[in-house]
C-alpha cells in the first residue's frame, strides 16, 4: 500500500544517478517494476503487456535517456500514456434530435446500475430534462421495487408495469416505455435491465433485443471499479452483446486502485463517461482522467487527504484558527486538541501518512505505529490546565511532572511532546509569513521528514526529497522565489484568472473557465511529481 | 473553502501527525534498545536448542538406520538436489544449477503465470508460487509441461488447504440459536446469499428467522423478505433508515423466543474505507448477541466477495475481519468468468476458509467449497 509507483520507480533508478543515459537494462528493470504496479492495480494482463511495450519504446528513445532525471521522466510517460488511454476521448452524453433519448444500462450483476440509474436520473433533472425511468430488471427479487423507491429519491416518474420477481417480458417493457414517454412528454428514458454474465448467451440475446427495441441513442456499461482481471472478458462480451457507447466506473469511492477502468478503455477504446462515488443521489460525477492515472499508478493521492480533511474538519474552527494566526497570534495546545478531534474523524493515522507523497522511505516506521500513540499525545494535553494549554511557556518543572503523572506517563514523553510542538509552532510561524512551509528540523536524532517540507505551497518537494538528508536541521523548501510563483498561481486560478500555466508547478491542467475554483480540481500536479511544468 | 484554509488543514494534520509520528518513532527506537540486548540471550538459548535439537534427531536417524531399506540411486539425486534447494549459500544454489537442468523453455512459465494472474492470485503470490515450482522441477528433474501443471495443481491444493474446517457453525452448545452475520461490500451479493443459506437451512430441516438489518438500500429488507417467503421464513424488519443494530437484536431476540435454530443476519453493503459505516457494523456485531446474554459471540461472520474482485479484495478481507473477525468467506458469482484467485491470498494472510460459493441466481446455486474443485476451475 505503501509502494507508490513513483517511489519505487526512484529506488530503481537510485543507483543510476551519476549516468549520462540509460541502459537497456536500466529500462527493464523499470519497465519490470510498472508491470508489477500495474497489475497490482488490477489492469488486465494483455493491455498491461500491450501498455508496456509502448512504454518500453518510448523509454529508450532520445526523450529519457537525454533528460535530467530519467526517473521522472519515465513517470511521466506512463502517466501521459495512461491519461492519453482514460481520457483520450472524453465526451458528453449524445441526446437525440428528437427526444425521447434513450438510455440504456448494462452490466454484471451487482455492478450497481439500478442505483446508478436514480442518480443520472437525478443528474439530468439537474440539468433541466424530464427522465423517465424504465424497470426492465424484472428477475432479481424486488428489483423493480428498489427501481421505484430510487426513482421517488431522485424525483423523478418510473415506469414500472411488471411486477417483476421473475415476471413479464423485459424486451416488451422497454417497447412499451417508449409510447409511455412520449405521450407523458418525458425527453430521456433510462432503461435499467437485469444484471447479467458476459457468458450466459441467452441473457446477453435478450439485451440486445433489448437494444433493438429501443434503440438507445446511449448504452452504458456499468462496471465496478474493484473488479480484477475479469474486466477484459466482461467488457468484451458486452461489448458483442449489446455493443455499449460508454461506460461508467461505478463504487469508485472504494480504496480499490481502479485499473478497470485501464482495461476495458484500452481493450474496446469507448470512453468512460461518469463515475459513481457513493450511495447518495448526488455522488455522480463526470470521470477525471488525470485523477484515474494517478490514482492506478498510486502517486501519493494529496487530493484524497484534502478531501477527507474538508469532510471532517470543523470550518468554523479552522476559520477561527486562521484568523488567529493571521492575528499573528501562536498556535496554542487547544488549537492543537481541536485539530487533533478532526484529525480522528478523518481515520487510521497509518493509512493517511501513506497517502502523503513521498512517505514510503518510512514504510517500516510507519508499519510499527501505534495508533494509539495520538491518544496518548491527548491525553497528556488533556492534563493541562487550561491556562498552561493557551500559554506552554509556563510549563515547570513541576508542573510537567504533575501533567505526567495526571496522563500515566513520564515527564520525558512530556518533554517531547513540548518540544515537538514548540517546532510545530515556529512552522505555523513560517508558514503565515511565507506561504509554505519551512522543512521541518529533526531534532535529537529522529529523521526528519524531509517529503512534508513546502507541501502546501505544492511543487518541488518530491524533488527535495530525493536530495533532503536524515537530520538535516531547519531546511527551506525549494526556493523561495518558485514557492511564491506557486502560491501566485494558486490564487490566480481561485480568482478565476486564465493565466497561461505554462511554467508553473502544476503540470499544466486546464481547469476551464466556467469552473468554480475547488481544491479537488487541483491539478496532478500538486503532489509535486513534475517540478517545472509539465511540457 | 478557502486557499488559505486548506493550508491550515494540511499543515496541522502535517504537523500532528509529526509530532505524534515523531515521539512514536523514539520510543520505538527505545524499545527496540532494550529489544536488542533481550535479543542476544534469546539467541543463546535458542541456538543451544537447535543443537540440542540436530543432536536428538541424528540420534534417531542412526537409530532408524539399521532397519532402513536403502534409497534407490535415482531417488539419492532427487534428495541431493533437494537439501541443495534448501540452502540458502550461493554455492549450494549454483551446485543445484548444475545437478539439474531446467528443462521447460520460459514460455511455459510464462503460461503458467498468465494463468495465476489472470485468475486474480496476484503478483506477489503468483511470483513465490512459480519460483517454488521452479525448484520443485529443477529437484525433480521434471520435463514435461503436463507434469509440472499437475505439480501446479498439488501446490496450489496445498495452500487452499483441504483440510481446514469449512462446515457452517449453525448450532450452538447452550441450545439459544446460532447466529450468523452477513457482511461485504456493496453489491457483491450478500442477501442473495443470506436468501440462498436459508434454503439450504430449512432444506436441512432448522428452523431459521432472517434479520434485514440492511435498511440503508431502496428495498433490500423487501428483497430478503422475498426470499424468505419462498420457504416460509419470517423476515424480521424496520422501516428504511432504522438502526442496523436494533434489527439484528430483534431478530435474535424474536428467535429466541420462538426457539429458532439459527438467526441469520443481512447487513447493508459497505465499502471498507467508510469508517463510519465499518464502526456501525462493528456496533451490529456487539450487539446483536446481547438478548442470548453474556458468552455468547456471534456464532459465525460470514464476508460476501464477488469472485469477479481483483486485488482490492484482499484489503476488504482485512479491514472487514479487523471490523468483525470474519470467520468464513462466501465468493460470489462463480458462474462467470472470473476465477477468484483472489482468496487464495486472503486465506493465506488472515486464515480465514472459504465456506461457500455462489453459483449464479438461481435460488438453490450455493455449494461448499472444495479445495480440488476450486483449483481445477482456475487452472482451466
Amino acid at each position: 500500500m505503501f509502494n507508490s509507483l513513483s517511489d519505487r520507480l526512484t529506488a530503481t533508478f537510485k543507483n543510476l544517478r551519476g549516468k549520462g543515459r540509460l541502459s537497456e537494462a536500466d529500462v527493464d528493470a523499470t519497465i519490470r517494476e510498472i508491470r508489477r504496479a500495474l497489475l497490482d492495480a488490477d489492469v488486465a494482463l494483455p493491455v498491461v503487456r500491450a501498455f508496456t511495450g509502448r512504454i518500453r519504446e518510448r523509454a529508450l528513445s532520445e526523450e529519457v535517456s537525454g533528460a535530467l532525471n530519467p526517473g521522472q521522466q519515465v513517470v511521466k510517460i506512463v502517466n501521459d500514456e495512461l491519461v492519453g488511454i482514460l481520457g483520450g476521448q472524453t465526451r458528453r452524453l449524445t441526446f437525440a434530435k428528437r427526444p425521447p433519448t434513450v438510455i440504456m444500462l448494462a452490466g454484471l450483476q451487482g455492478a450497481g446500475k439500478t442505483t446508478l440509474a436514480g442518480k443520472l436520473a437525478h443528474w439530468l433533472k439537474s440539468e433541466g430534462h424530464r427522465p423517465m425511468l424504465v424497470a426492465a430488471d424484472l428477475q432479481r427479487p424486488n428489483a423493480v421495487n428498489q427501481l421505484q423507491i430510487v426513482g421517488e429519491r431522485a424525483g423523478a416518474f418510473v415506469y414500472a408495469p411488471e411486477p417483476g420477481n421473475g415476471v413479464g417480458n423485459p424486451v416488451q417493457v422497454a417497447t412499451e416505455s417508449l409510447e409511455v414517454a412520449k405521450s407523458k412528454l418525458h425527453d430521456v428514458v433510462i432503461v435499467d435491465t437485469a444484471g447479467r454474465l458476459g457468458i450466459d448467451e441467452e441473457l446477453m440475446q435478450q439485451a440486445a433485443d433489448i437494444r433493438t427495441a429501443v434503440n438507445p441513442d446511449e448504452v452504458l456499461f456499468v462496471i465496478d471499479a474493484m473488479i480484477g482481471q475479469d474486466a477484459v472478458k466482461t467488457a468484451e462480451a458486452f461489448l458483442e452483446g449489446v455493443d455499449f457507447t460508454g461506460v461508467v466506473l461505478s463504487k469508485l469511492d472504494g480504496d480499490s486502485r481502479g485499473g478497470a477502468a485501464l482495461s476495458v478503455a484500452e481493450v474496446t477504446g469507448k470512453p468512460i463517461m461518469f463515475a459513481s462515488t457513493g450511495e447518495s443521489m448526488k455522488d455522480f460525477e463526470q470521470f477525471h482522467p488525470d485523477r484515474m492515472a494517478d490514482r492506478i499508478l498510486d502517486m501519493g493521492d494529496i487530493l484524497t487527504l484534502i478531501e477527507q480533511a474538508e469532510k471532517n474538519f470543523d470550518e468554523k474552527e479552522t476559520a477561527k484558527l486562521q484568523k488567529k494566526v493571521e492575528a499573528g497570534e501562536d498556535f496554542d495546545l487547544n488549537d492543537f486538541l481541536t485539530q487533533m478531534s478532526g484529525l480522528k474523524k478523518m481515520g487510521s493515522m497509518k493509512k493517511m501518512l501513506g497517502m502523503m507523497p513521498g512517505m514510503s522511505q518510512y514504510q517500516d516506521q510507519l508499519e510499527n505505529f501505534d495508533e494509539r500513540e495520538v491518544d496518548r499525545v491527548e491525553a497528556i494535553v488533556r492534563s493541562m490546565t487550561p491556562a498552561e494549554r493557551t500559554n506552554p511557556k509556563i510549563l515547570n518543572g513541576s508542573r510537567r511532572a504533575r501533567i505526567a503523572k495526571g496522563a500515566g506517563t513520564t515527564v520525558t514523553a512530556v518533554n517531547q511532546l513540548m518540544e515537538r510542538f514548540t517546532q510545530a509552532q515556529k512552522m505555523m510561524r513560517g508558514m503565515t509569513r511565507g506561504g509554505g512551509m519551512p522543512g521541518m528540523g529533526g531534532g535529537g536524532g529522529m529523521p526528519a521528514m524531509p517529503g512534508m517540507g513546502g507541501m502546501p505551497g505544492g511543487g518541488a518537494n518530491r524533488k527535495k526529497k530525493a536530495g533532503a538528508k536524515k537530520g538535516r536541521k531547519g531546511g527551506k523548501s525549494g526556493n523561495p522565489a518558485k514557492r511564491a510563483q506557486e502560491a501566485q498561481a494558486l490564487q490566480d486560478k481561485k480568482d478565476g484568472k486564465t493565466k497561461d500555466p505554462v511554467g508553473s508547478a502544476f503540470g499544466g491542467v486546464d481547469l476551464g473557465k466556467d469552473e468554480e475554483f475547488d481544491p479537488t480540481n487541483l491539478p496532478k500536479g500538486f503532489g509535486g511529481m513534475f517540478p517545472g511544468g509539465k511540457k | 473553502m478557502d486557499q488559505p484554509i486548506i493550508l491550515l488543514i494540511v499543515a496541522a494534520i502535517v504537523f500532528i501527525l509529526v509530532v505524534a509520528l515523531g515521539i512514536s518513532l523514539r520510543v520505538n527506537a527505545r524499545k527496540k534498545g532494550l529489544g536488542d540486548d533481550r535479543g542476544i540471550d534469546a539467541d543463546v538459548t535458542g541456538e543451544l536448542k537447535i543443537d540440542e535439537i540436530s543432536e536428538a534427531v541424528e540420534k534417531e536417524k542412526a537409530e532408524a538406520r539399521g532397519s532402513e531399506v536403502p534409497t534407490a540411486p535415482g531417488n539419492r539425486l532427487v534428495r541431493l538436489r533437494e537439501r541443495l534447494a534448501k540452502s540458502n549459500s550461493g554455492l549450494g544454489r549454483g551446485l543445484l544449477n548444475l545437478l539439474s537442468r531446467d528443462n521447460l523453455d520460459e514460455s511455459t512459465w510464462e503460461e503458467i503465470e498468465d494463468t495465476l494472474i489472470l485468475a486474480d492470485v496476484g503478483v506477489d503470490p503468483t511470483t513465490e508460487l512459480v519460483d517454488k515450482l521452479r525448484d520443485r522441477v529443477k529437484v525433480l528433474g521434471t520435463r514435461d509441461p503436463e507434469d509440472v501443471r499437475g505439480l501446479l495443481r498439488e501446490e496450489l491444493i496445498n495452500l487452499v488447504d483441504p483440510t481446514m474446517d469449512r462446515d457452517l457453525a449453525t448450532s450452538h452448545v447452550s441450545g439459544d440459536p446460532a447466529v450468523i452475520l452477513v457482511v461485504g461490500v456493496n453489491g457483491s451479493g450478500k442477501t442473495t446469499t443470506v436468501g440462498k443459506i436459508a434454503r439450504v437451512l430449512v432444506a436441512e430441516d432448522k428452523t431459521v428467522r432472517l434479520g434485514a438489518a440492511d435498511t440503508f438500500r431502496a428495498a433490500a429488507a423487501e428483497q430478503l423478505a422475498t426470499w424468505g417467503s419462498r420457504v416460509g421464513v419470517e423476515t424480521v424488519r424496520r422501516e428504511e433508515g432504522a438502526d442496523p443494530a436494533s434489527v439484528a437484536y430483534s431478530a435474535v431476540e424474536e428467535g429466541k423466543d420462538a426457539g429458532t435454530d439459527i438467526v441469520l443476519i443481512d447487513t447493508a453493503g459497505r465499502l471498507q474505507n467508510k469508517i463510519g459505516l465499518m464502526d456501525e457494523l462493528g456496533k451490529v456485531k456487539r450487539v446483536a448477541t446481547r438478548p442470548l446474554g453474556e458468552g455468547h459471540e456471534i456464532d459465525e461472520v460470514l464476508l460476501v466477495l464477488d469472485a469477479t474482485t481483483g486485488q482490492n479484495g484482499m484489503q476488504q478481507a482485512k479491514v472487514f475481519a479487523e471490523a468483525v473477525n470474519i470467520t468464513g468467506i462466501v465468493l460470489t458469482k462463480l458462474d462467470g468468468t472470473a476465477k477468484g484467485g483472489i482468496v487464495i491470498a486472503v486465506q493465506r494472510e488472515l486464515g480465514v476458509p472459504v465456506k461457500l460459493i455462489g453459483l449464479g441466481e438461481g435460488a438453490d446455486d450455493l455449494a461448499p467449497f472444495t479445495a480440488e474443485g476450486f483449483v481445477d476451475a482456475l487452472l482451466d
